[in-house]
């Protein structure tokens, strides 16, 4: 990605309200996306034991998903999602979660993307995702 | 796993959402709270949610569309609460999996519907569909598809409120 379409997309993400409402941020190393959900007491979703919302860790791989994408594509400007499937493996606990994505396809209408949100052990991800992308280049579905 | 899907034995009457108060179940999630969701009705297996327009739920600011992982969080939450309806008793539960299909944007200005349906309740998992629109569900924003797993915490905090330490 060049550095001009890293700026645009750092300005499109900077200007998301709902990213900002959760506390969600990225950051770019080499061409791999890490996001982060800052830990938030209007995230959890259970306050007994307590846990993060369950569509919140889904908001979280669904960006890190997205961010990634248009990482790869070298791309300004974001895919749109067609379908998410989240796996839940732990309870989110009440600190802070990143997630990383990884393309899995890329065609010319449609990507394909995984993504994983961990807390302290990446090894051992609260969830994962996979999802369907279309691709801005692709009118056809509007 | 074969027998968690087996049919639920109990003959109860599913009297969960007769036993409590589903705005104030919802108003004690602090996020259900954040995002300013209500409960416009509960019965048994089913749920429906009502979320007001809000700017600072936008994902795409040149168009006012909602962000997808608000759909998301909807979803989810009504999907938690109509299998919640479902049950003989309060249970614990946790999301298996939660699947989403985007249809078409959320309008902007417009109040989101959530409605669930938990269409079959085993002794360990509830299934549960959901629709999300702006009034008619002939038109959906998103639907999903979830699974629950029952009493994943109960038989822990049980045990933990009997030998406090």
């Amino acid at each position: 990605m060049t550095e001009a379409a890293a700026r645009e997309l750092s300005a499109r993400l900077g200007s998301i309200p709902y990213a900002q409402f959760l506390g969600l941020s990225w950051r770019l190393e080499g061409q791999h996306v890490t996001a982060m959900l800052a830990y938030r007491e209007s995230n959890v979703g259970n306050p007994l034991l307590p846990a993060l919302h369950g569509g919140v860790i889904g908001a979280l791989l669904e960006f890190s998903a997205i961010v990634q994408l248009a990482v790869d594509l070298g791309e300004g400007h974001l895919p749109k999602p067609i379908n998410l499937t989240v796996e839940y493996r732990r309870s989110g606990r009440p600190v802070d979660t990143f997630s990383t994505a990884t393309v899995t396809k890329l065609g010319r209408r449609v990507a394909n993307v995984s993504a994983l949100a961990w807390q302290d052990d990446k090894s051992r991800p609260i969830a994962v995702a996979h999802g369907h992308f279309l691709l801005a280049t692709d009118s056809s579905a509007d | 796993m074969t027998d968690t899907n087996a049919p639920s034995e109990g003959e109860r009457p599913p009297l969960a959402y007769l036993q409590f108060d589903p705005q104030g179940w919802l108003d004690a999630i602090p996020h259900g709270r954040a995002l300013g969701i209500r409960c416009t009705g509960i019965e048994e297996g089913r749920a429906r949610l009502e979320m007001p327009y809000r700017a600072d739920l936008v994902g795409d600011p040149e168009t006012g569309v909602l962000h997808g992982g608000v759909i998301t969080t909807l979803l989810d939450t009504v999907s938690g609460l109509a299998a919640l309806s479902a049950l003989d008793r309060l249970r614990s539960m946790a999301t298996l999996d939660l699947r989403i299909d985007y249809m078409r944007p959320a309008s902007p200005e417009e109040t989101v519907f959530a409605e669930a349906h938990c269409y079959r309740l085993t002794r360990s998992v509830a299934f549960v569909r959901g629709l999300a629109h702006h009034g008619d569900p002939e038109a959906p924003i998103a639907a999903s598809s979830a699974s629950f797993m029952l009493d994943t915490g109960s038989a822990r905090k049980a045990r933990a409120g009997e030998t406090p330490s």
